[in-house]
């Protein structure tokens, strides 16, 4: 039989997507625009709501993808869908019997959030570049100093009208708790602080983690979008919010703002969709043909989705939408 | 006689006896009003906030809820500078809806 599918992208869910896909008998390609597989994950140095290693998620995907012998092209971008297979970005036309879309997301650009002087202001990061941090074992201040007082702000680049992000990414609630604790378990003395619109604990475990940042770690959660910081003297930032439990504006200086950065549709949507059933949500995330009975089937019978391509996801939901589409792949070209 | 204590006017929100009049005809003008997440970005960046006890955030719940009494007067302190509007996520006009609970009012 030995049907060929191309996988487009190798995070998590392209690789779970070939894992299967091999299992089932078929022949995937993995076709990676970076020098490596993992996608995001590269770059994340513990997962919600376990701390496990994302290391560990990553390497044991990457062994099984090794020993099933999945032929992987790194370096390689996606530029078309066609009828008949893809196309890359260098013109080079590749053939198959059906393919999975699994190009993931992308991280919201914090520098358009002016009001926040990312990129402006020396001390105000982004959750990206805490992970970073973590990587490297430290937290610090750009003058080198640890930081005595952080402030983490929800929903940078979801939820808002003013930088055409309607939706809410999901993952970065729990994501903001998660870091304030590790920021906690490194710097015992630091003061936490979480501005919040809403906590949307989604997962297992995550409302218990949410419990646990509270009374375990004194990581205090103040109900108030942050609508501006500035830079003082010393260059620590000063924010100003509504405490709008209390009902009064506050305002306070911090050593550190982290703002969770939201999750928006990767730019290969755009490129990808309008044609070969790629139906886009306003929102740039690809839409699946049913979201009850065909989230992982796109409008064209040969095209597959799997992973943050059409929403908001976190890893291991990611995974399961890879098993899914496999599956799916398998029972259209099994037919 | 003296009792040593009075009774108090209710303090909760009674929405079976509040009259939501005004605050539909508002919402029928400024529909978007009624996407307001309570973030508090405008009262977090207002002017006016920033030295009086006014609140828009607040002023402007109590006023959907049907609770008037005051809101005319709280709303006068908006210096309409506009600064809540930029701030807002739902991409509400603010400053509008300041003038509207105003015209609103005045004519009660
Ligand atoms: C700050 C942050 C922290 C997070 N922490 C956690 C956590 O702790 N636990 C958890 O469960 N989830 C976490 N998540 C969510 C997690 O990152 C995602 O669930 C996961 O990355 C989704 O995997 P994916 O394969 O769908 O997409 P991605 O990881 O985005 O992978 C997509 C891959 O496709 C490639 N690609 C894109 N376009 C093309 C193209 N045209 N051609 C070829 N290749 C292409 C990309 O280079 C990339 O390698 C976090 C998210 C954020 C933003
Ligand atoms: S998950 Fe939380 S931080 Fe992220 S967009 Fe939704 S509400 Fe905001
Ligand atoms: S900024 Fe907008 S959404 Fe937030 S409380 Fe004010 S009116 Fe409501
Ligand atoms: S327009 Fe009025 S309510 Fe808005 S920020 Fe200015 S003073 Fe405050």
């Amino acid at each position: 039989m030995n049907k060929k599918v191309v996988v487009i992208g190798g995070g998590v869910a392209g690789m779970q997507t070939a894992l299967t896909l091999s299992e089932l008998g078929l022949t995937p390609v993995i076709i990676e625009k970076e020098a490596s597989t993992g996608g995001k994950l590269c770059k994340w140095h513990k997962l919600f709501p376990t701390l496990t290693p994302a290391s560990e998620v990553l390497d044991g995907l990457r062994r099984r993808v090794s020993e099933a012998g999945i032929e992987v092209m790194t370096g390689r971008t996606v530029g078309r869908i066609t009828d008949s297979g893809v196309e890359l970005e260098d013109g080079t036309a590749l053939a198959c019997d059906a393919t999975a879309v699994c190009t993931g997301f992308d991280i919201f650009d914090a520098t358009l959030k002016e009001e926040y002087g990312y990129g402006m202001y020396d001390n105000v990061f982004t959750t990206v570049d805490l992970e970073e941090m973590f990587n490297r074992g430290e937290v610090r201040m750009v003058n080198g100093e640890k930081p005595r007082r952080v402030a983490f702000l929800h929903c940078v680049g979801s939820r808002d009208e003013k930088v055409n992000q309607r939706h809410c990414s999901r993952v970065c609630c729990i994501t903001g708790v998660k870091q304030a604790m590790e920021v906690k378990q490194m710097i015992p003395d630091a003061e936490v602080f979480n501005f919040y619109m809403d906590m949307r604990m989604f997962g297992p475990g995550y409302e218990e983690m949410y419990r646990q940042a509270q009374y375990e770690y004194n990581i205090q959660f103040i109900r108030g979008r942050i609508s501006e910081a500035s830079q003082t003297i010393d260059r620590r930032v000063q924010i100003k919010a509504e405490d709008t439990l209390v009902g009064r504006p506050l305002k306070m200086t911090v050593d550190m703002l982290v703002l969770i950065v939201g999750m928006k549709a990767g730019a290969s949507n755009e490129r990808l969709g309008g044609c070969c059933g790629v139906d886009l949500y306003p929102s740039g995330f690809v839409r699946p043909a049913d979201q009850f009975l065909r989230n992982v089937c796109s409008g064209s019978e040969r095209v597959f989705y799997a992973g943050t391509v059409s929403a908001p996801k976190n890893v291991g939901e990611s995974i399961n939408e890879g098993i899914a589409a496999a599956y799916k792949i398998s029972r259209y070209l099994n037919r | 006689m003296d009792w040593g204590y009075s009774i108090n006017q209710p303090r909760a929100v009674n929405l079976d006896k509040n009259d939501l009049g005004v605050a539909e005809k508002l919402l029928r003008r400024m529909p978007l009003l009624q996407a307001c997440i309570g973030c508090g970005s405008c009262t977090a960046t207002c002017t006016a906030g920033g030295f009086t006890s006014f609140n828009f955030r607040k002023v402007q719940t109590l006023v959907r809820r049907g609770e008037y009494q005051g809101a005319y007067e709280e709303m006068s302190k908006c210096m309409l500078c506009g600064k809540c509007r930029l701030a807002c996520p739902r991409g509400i006009n603010t400053r509008a809806v300041v003038m509207m609970i105003k015209k609103e009012l005045a004519k009660q």
